[in-house]
């Protein structure tokens, strides 16, 4: 474990020193800024889609659309750069376990992303002191909830696809593809298909699980379960093309 | 201690190394020379832990680089080829680093002790992008030496140094070859000649010949040389030579020299230096001449040849 956070924290650190992060936290935090202006703006008095009182949904809901096209960039160089620059020899024959190094490399993108939600919370709580009697805090913490597993599944794959490339614009795409495919094609495949493969296909909708339950303020284990097993399993691919490298 | 039993590995349908046994001991520094593609990478880096091998064993500090890998990464300090570091990083920084992931205490402090030891503590502070070819490979050497490794495993670690650099690297590695084990490799034969204790002598993947450098030369030769500077009229000297006893092919060189060559054991050269004088040549110089490890080389590598016979 501790080598998972040696990992983690140079990672981490290292996205303070590159301008790809600042201006993937930059344009997280206009958009998103621009947007709660516009929920204050336009929700008090007339409202938007009928309702009064202003929330903090639009604010969630843009973060994680926007991670589906800023993830790809933030994970796209973590192992496929070090593969490249052949610093991963350094990192196999240091006494680390392949997992060690995917996770920390995981962990340290999560910790970044974090760090850039964190900035957000200032919105729910200018939204909760202009309000009275508040926002409603039990949709406010699912929503922050859901994004933070929305954030680690992302990351997890991004970190999965990286180790499968030795190029960091393969890695940005291939991954940008795969966000797309589960965030809205499989919303759109749910619509056509019939209603058997239909299901299968709505439960592998990773828009669904946030936008539906998570940031509507609904809680179900089988959204958690489900944003843990794409966690799970991108971390897997990752440790398992570290592996397979090895071999080669 | 390093020993290394049978190792095989595989690229796809092509063989890298074949069956290659081999040991080396603390206080050693083992040479491991060939020609560019002769699998001295591989071997290193199935001794680092890095891959595993297709068929065999390795034991390096003790442990099975297979199944104790973790055990044998712990106590092995490697330096790759190309000398892969973080440009991003600062040279303490990444020190640093290192050491923490070898979970070194005070990694800090023990950062700037490696630093010292290859000569760049004032550069601690430099971003390693910005350090020049000969500066990098030391922190690569450095990085290799903060945990104090039994067995150091350096590829090629002098290549793209100056003249100066090349002996301060090399200065360091013999001083760090008396409590350790090291390996290196290199396809520079004085290089091995000057640091190495023994030499490994490996080409498609097979090791061709093992010994000193000094054996090396004396099995492949089977007699020794001698070179003569005299002045005088040097037609003749070559008919006089040989009719010593014991002296063969006397000769010219194209240089004006006149070498010849004698049995390991029936010293010529007093009889020789008689002779020379006796004969009205002033005699200017006399000295044994070497196989040179390039030439101890080139024939054991020689396509048309079967690999050495020793006598």
């Amino acid at each position: 474990m501790r080598n998972v956070w040696v990992i983690a924290r140079r990672e981490y650190n290292r996205f303070f020193s590159t301008s790809v992060s600042y201006a993937v936290a930059f344009a997280i935090l206009l958009i998103v800024g621009l947007i709660f202006a516009l929920t204050l703006l336009f929700a008090n008095g007339a409202g938007l889609g009928g309702s009064t009182a202003p929330d903090i949904k639009g604010v969630t809901w843009w973060f994680t659309f926007l991670l589906v096209l800023t993830v790809p960039a933030l994970t796209m160089r973590l192992i496929s750069d070090e593969n490249r620059m052949g610093t991963l020899e350094l990192l196999l024959t240091a006494p680390l376990r392949d997992w060690e190094l995917i996770v920390g490399k995981w962990l340290g993108g999560f910790m970044f992303i974090l760090s850039v939600l964190a900035v957000t919370l200032i919105y729910p709580f200018i939204l909760n002191l202009l309000e009275t009697p508040g926002i409603d805090q039990g949709q406010m913490m699912s929503a922050y909830l859901g994004i933070i597993l929305v954030s680690a599944a992302f990351l997890a794959l991004g970190v999965g696809v990286s180790s499968l490339f030795n190029n960091q614009i393969a890695a940005f795409i291939v991954t940008l593809g795969l966000f797309m495919v589960l965030w809205f094609m499989f919303g759109f495949m749910s619509q056509i298909l019939p209603s058997g493969a239909g299901d299968i296909v709505t439960y592998l909708d990773m828009g669904a699980h946030f936008s539906n339950n998570l940031n509507a303020g609904i809680i179900n284990l089988s959204d958690i379960v489900y944003y843990l097993s794409i966690t799970a399993l991108g971390l897997f691919t990752g440790t398992v093309a570290v592996e397979v490298r090895r071999w080669n | 201690m390093i020993r290394v039993e049978n190792l095989t590995k595989d690229y796809g349908s092509r063989r890298a190394i074949s069956n290659l046994n081999f040991e080396a001991e603390q206080g050693e520094v083992v040479g491991f020379l060939g020609p560019n593609g002769a699998g001295k990478t591989t071997t290193m880096r199935i001794l680092t832990g890095y891959m595993p091998p297709t068929e065999g064993t390795a034991i390096v500090a003790g442990y099975d680089v297979v199944e104790e890998s973790l055990e044998v990464r712990k106590r092995v300090g490697y330096v790759p080829e190309t000398v892969p570091l973080y440009t991003d990083m600062t040279a303490i920084d990444y020190l640093q680093f290192m050491a923490d992931l070898r979970h070194i205490p005070e990694s800090k402090d023990r950062a700037y002790e490696a630093l010292q030891m290859v000569g760049l503590e004032n550069r601690a502070e430099s971003y390693i992008g910005s350090l020049s070819k000969g500066m990098r490979q030391r922190i690569g050497l450095a990085q290799a030496l903060i945990h104090q490794p039994e067995v150091l495993i350096l590829d090629e670690p002098t290549i793209g140094l100056d003249p100066a650099q090349v002996v301060e690297v090399r200065n360091v590695i013999k001083s760090l070859g008396k409590q350790r084990t090291v390996l290196l490799s290199t396809h520079i034969l004085s290089e091995a000649q000057q640091i190495c204790d023994r030499v490994l002598i490996i080409n498609k993947g097979k090791i061709i010949a093992e010994d000193t450098p000094e054996n090396l030369q004396a099995r492949l030769t089977g007699s020794e040389r001698v070179s003569l500077q005299v002045r005088g009229e040097m037609d003749e000297l070559p008919k006089l030579l040989n009719k010593i006893k014991g002296v063969q092919h006397a000769e010219v060189k194209p240089d004006g020299s006149v070498e010849f060559q004698f049995a390991p054991g029936q010293d010529v050269r007093p009889e020789v230096a008689r002779t020379v004088i006796k004969s009205g040549y002033d005699l200017l110089e006399m000295r044994p001449v070497g196989m040179s490890l390039e030439e101890i080389f080139l024939e054991l590598t020689r396509e048309d040849k079967p690999a050495h016979k020793s006598k």
